[in-house]
């Protein structure tokens, strides 16, 4: 199975970094910027199929529930 | 004759703050303190632990996140249910709150720096194991270290922790003010350390270990260990 785990800050959650990043994107001529958050992409590759664990994982490891939302995304 | 207090400070691979915990516990009389490999999982025998600062597995992932799994873990939580003292310094604290033994968690620092320098913390509550010895108010100078120790909880959680007196020490200027300057990284209500409901597990993200001797820049982290002490000490004398 493969599998694509998306983590982001939740959307209460100021992103210091994305409004960094945002600004840079300024400097560099982009108009009209109004939001940058930045996440985390996380590939899976494993052999079965148990979708269940896998959001077992995505809740416990690789997301923090109290500031960030995950979605797993199965692809093959 | 065994020791008042002996405690295991627990070394994840990435801790780097942990031999000086153990120094900083060995300088209190009767105290004996041990490191203790994060693939052990058992803390039989200990009146403490202390999970110290560093960087454990890289930061990797989530500050603390992984180290949360370690299989010393296990024995910390069943520690920390049976009313065991636990103190988490700086990766510590990011890794009892990755663990849900502490509420809330710690973001990145709003400035994106990397703050390190001596500051000033007010003392909130004494009626906690970890600040007996402490004065109400009182300003202590300890040093913080770290990149991501924006406290943030939900607003029902923040409310609950100030209500129940969970707070121990805030940010403040060198008057004890606790004004938004006085703020390194933005934690809420200038949060720099909070206790459990049962109040016998500690984080904070300041170093008291690193302020233990006047030669090595001052003393005034000794009561937060002195209060351990003397907890320690009431409970076995019962």
């Amino acid at each position: 199975m493969k599998a694509v785990v998306t983590v982001m800050p939740k959307p209460a959650i100021l992103d210091p970094a994305g409004v960094a990043t945002g600004r840079a994107m300024e400097h560099l001529g982009l108009k009209g910027v109004r939001s940058v958050r930045i996440g985390k992409s996380i590939e899976i590759e494993v052999d079965g199929a148990d979708e269940k664990k896998l959001h077992e994982i995505a809740h416990d490891l690789l997301s923090n529930p109290v500031v960030e939302d995950y979605k797993l995304d199965i692809l093959s | 004759m065994a020791p008042i207090m002996k405690v295991a400070v627990i070394q994840f691979p990435g801790s780097n703050c942990d031999t000086d915990c153990q120094a900083a516990l060995l300088s209190f009389p009767g105290v004996d303190a041990e490191i203790v490999w994060h693939k052990e999982t058992s803390l039989a025998g200990y009146d403490a632990v202390v999970l110290p600062g560093g960087f454990s597995y890289g930061d990797y992932l989530r500050c603390g996140s992984i180290a949360r799994f370690s299989p010393i873990m296990g024995a910390v939580r069943a520690a920390a249910d049976a009313g065991v003292l636990v103190l988490g310094i700086c990766n510590g604290f990011q890794i009892l709150c990755e663990a849900g033994l502490l509420p809330g968690t710690l973001l990145r620092n709003n400035g994106l720096l990397f703050r390190c320098e001596h500051l000033h913390l007010r003392v909130e509550n004494t009626d906690t194991p970890f600040t007996s010895v402490l004065h109400k108010g009182q300003v202590l100078d300890i040093p913080i270290a770290h990149g991501e120790g924006n406290y943030f909880a939900d607003p029902e959680t923040l409310a609950q922790i100030e209500a129940n007196g969970q707070v121990l020490v805030r940010y403040c200027d060198a008057s004890g003010n606790v004004t938004p300057e006085a703020n390194p990284n933005g934690s809420l209500g200038n949060i720099a350390g909070i206790c459990s409901h049962g109040r016998n597990v500690f984080g904070l993200m300041p170093h008291p270990e690193r302020v233990c001797d006047p030669l090595l820049g001052g003393s005034e982290g000794r009561g937060i260990f002195q209060s351990m002490i003397e907890a320690v000490a009431q409970a076995k004398a019962k």
